[in-house]
């Protein structure tokens, strides 16, 4: 199963900002972490992460800096500001929503639709 | 040794990857680190699942996707990057090239500020703009040109005997202008007014191919340059049109009238200044921005030669003579300069390589149609020149200029034509045209020089 891309990307801004949230993190990490959380369902690529990352620079919901690490080698951390907080806290509320109210739809429909023929109606 | 090669071949890989996605211009080289990082801590993840290093970059690339797909997704978050911007003082990840416009700058402002202080150093000594405009019409182009001149010498590092030869000739142009004594209301001082110009920005093709100057090359550079910088110009006096109307204006609404201060000093130094702020334009943005007088030349050729064969299909069919009147010479040398000009800035912009094609083909029809009209006007006036009003400063220039120009695009048109039928390569109207430009300036000095002691002062 693949999770549909209109899904992915409405659902990547909350969960780069949840990651984030727990502490500073860099791209290969958070694609690592997405990775893990969803068993491998999630597929995001670079297109999808790098973007939205520097979207959410400019909007002010993250801050960036550059760090040297093993040698030579920087790498950009991305770190959550207030606003990103305040924008997670935000979004948790619609999404809670949504989810709420698909939840209700399908405790009520599943057996229905499943098996007709034993429903007592 | 096997490990130390594996990893030496790794990095090579590593920074022929990077150099592919630098191409991209919507990638930025801060966007190609954090890339890069990413790629390798993919690489460093797979060699540790025991792949090799080859086989992990590979691998890796793989994983992130195509190239085209990655730009597309950066495009659509900055796609403020697909316009090339002009940065002032350039970027700050190459420290030369920034130090470089920085100076680039710097010379550009003093330059200004110098042809500012030219402009208004004359009222020092008592001479205003509306008492002796004559002076300034003769002197306008000495204020600023020299400027501009110096900034481009400066900018290409001219050696001592260029930088000589410069102001040799700009102090010849200083004598031409006022030396003589004309009366200011004598046809000379006007042919002065317009042929100091054309010798003097000659001059500063001098200064602008500096560093080569027989380099056919350099030359047609210097067209480009020539043409850029008539645009910006242009672009700058209409802004500085609708600053000082609105100047004007807004003044006018409280009850004072800025007029004194824009006729004197908005006017005139802004002028001055937009003459070498509009070069150092050119200069900074030659790589930044696609130039304009192509594509201008593109859009106008069909125009015009729509416009000229319409023309003489009404001369023949109407069966009317062209009526000569006193300014249609100039008019018709005007129409020439702008046929060459069509057909100048797109010599420039094409590829000297490509066959011939249909462009070249209207061109030929624009060039050919033009020389009709023009030797349909020259059987005209040949006439009239020697019988009704005589010879004067003014007609025997505008007489100068035609046949100067007629020869040019006679010949120019032969070389496009055999040029279409494939018997001579397109380098050979580039020569004729970046030969012909010392005959421009020899006419303009001829004029300028000798033509008021020629007419006894007329």
């Amino acid at each position: 199963m693949k999770v549909a891309k209109d899904l992915v990307a409405a659902s990547a801004t909350p969960m780069v900002l949840g990651i984030l949230a727990d502490g500073e993190s860099y791209g290969y990490a958070i694609l690592r972490r997405i990775n893990e959380l969803s068993g491998g369902e999630l597929d995001w690529t670079e297109g999808l992460l790098y973007p939205l990352l520097h979207r959410l620079e400019r909007l002010g919901h993250v801050e960036s800096s550059w760090q040297t690490v093993t040698g030579e080698r920087k790498r950009k951390y991305y770190r959550i500001t207030d606003r990103g907080l305040a924008e997670l806290a935000e979004q948790r509320r619609q999404w809670d929503t949504v989810v709420d109210a698909l939840k209700e739809i399908w405790h009520d429909r599943v057996p229905q639709t499943v098996n007709p023929l034993e429903s007592p109606a | 040794m096997t490990a130390q090669d594996g990893h030496e071949e790794l990095e090579a890989q590593f920074a022929q990857w990077r150099q592919y996605v630098l191409r991209r211009r919507e990638l930025q080289p801060f966007d190609a680190d954090e890339l890069e990082d990413h790629l390798r801590g993919s690489v460093d993840e797979l060699v540790a699942a025991g792949l090799s290093p080859d086989e992990a970059f590979l691998v890796a690339v793989k994983r992130m996707g195509s190239l085209d797909e990655l730009s597309r997704e950066f495009a659509r978050e900055h796609s403020e990057r697909l316009w090339k911007q002009l940065v002032l003082t350039a970027d700050s990840r190459s420290p030369v090239a920034g130090t470089r416009s920085r100076r680039d700058l710097w010379a550009m402002v003093g330059c200004a500020a110098g042809a500012v202080a030219s402009v208004k150093v004359p009222a020092l000594f008592g001479l205003s703009l509306e008492d002796d405009s004559s002076f300034y019409a003769r002197n306008f182009t000495l204020f600023a040109l020299p400027w501009l001149a110096a900034f481009l010498a400066w900018r290409r590092k001219a050696g001592r005997s260029v930088l000589a030869i410069l102001v040799a000739l700009f102090a010849l142009g200083a004598v031409a202008a006022n030396a003589y004594p004309l009366a200011d209301t004598s046809q000379s001082v006007v042919v002065t007014s317009i042929h100091l110009p054309i010798a003097l920005w000659l001059v500063v093709g001098l200064a602008y191919v500096a560093d080569d100057w027989r380099s056919f090359r350099r030359r047609m550079d210097f067209i480009r340059f020539t043409g850029e910088w008539f645009i910006y110009f242009i672009l700058m006096a209409l802004g500085g049109g609708v600053l000082s109307a609105f100047l004007f204006n807004t003044f006018k609404a409280i009850g004072i009238l800025p007029e004194e201060f824009i006729s004197h000093w908005l006017l005139p130094c802004g002028a001055t200044a937009a003459v070498v702020v509009a070069g150092w334009l050119v200069e900074a943005k030659q790589s930044v921005v696609e130039n304009i007088a192509p594509v201008l030349t593109r859009l106008f050729t069909p125009l015009f030669t729509a416009a000229l064969l319409a023309f003489l299909v009404a001369v023949v069919w109407t069966n009317h003579g062209i009526d000569v009147e006193r300014e249609a010479l100039i008019l018709f040398d005007l129409l020439l300069v702008v046929v060459l000009g069509l057909l100048l800035y797109s010599l420039s912009a094409r590829d000297p390589l490509a066959p011939p094609g249909p462009f070249d083909k209207l061109q030929l029809a624009l060039v050919v149609s033009a020389l009709a009209i023009d030797v349909l006007v020259l059987v005209e006036i040949t006439g009239r020149i020697t019988d009704e009003y005589g010879s004067t400063p003014n007609r025997a220039a505008a007489l100068g200029e035609n046949v100067i120009l007629l020869v040019n695009l006679a010949w120019s048109a032969w070389l496009l034509l055999t040029f279409i039928r494939r018997r001579t390569p397109f380098a050979a109207l580039e020569r004729w045209q970046t030969g012909y430009l010392p005959v421009y300036a020899a006419w303009a000095w001829i004029v300028v020089l000798v033509f008021p002691p020629l007419f006894s002062y007329v």
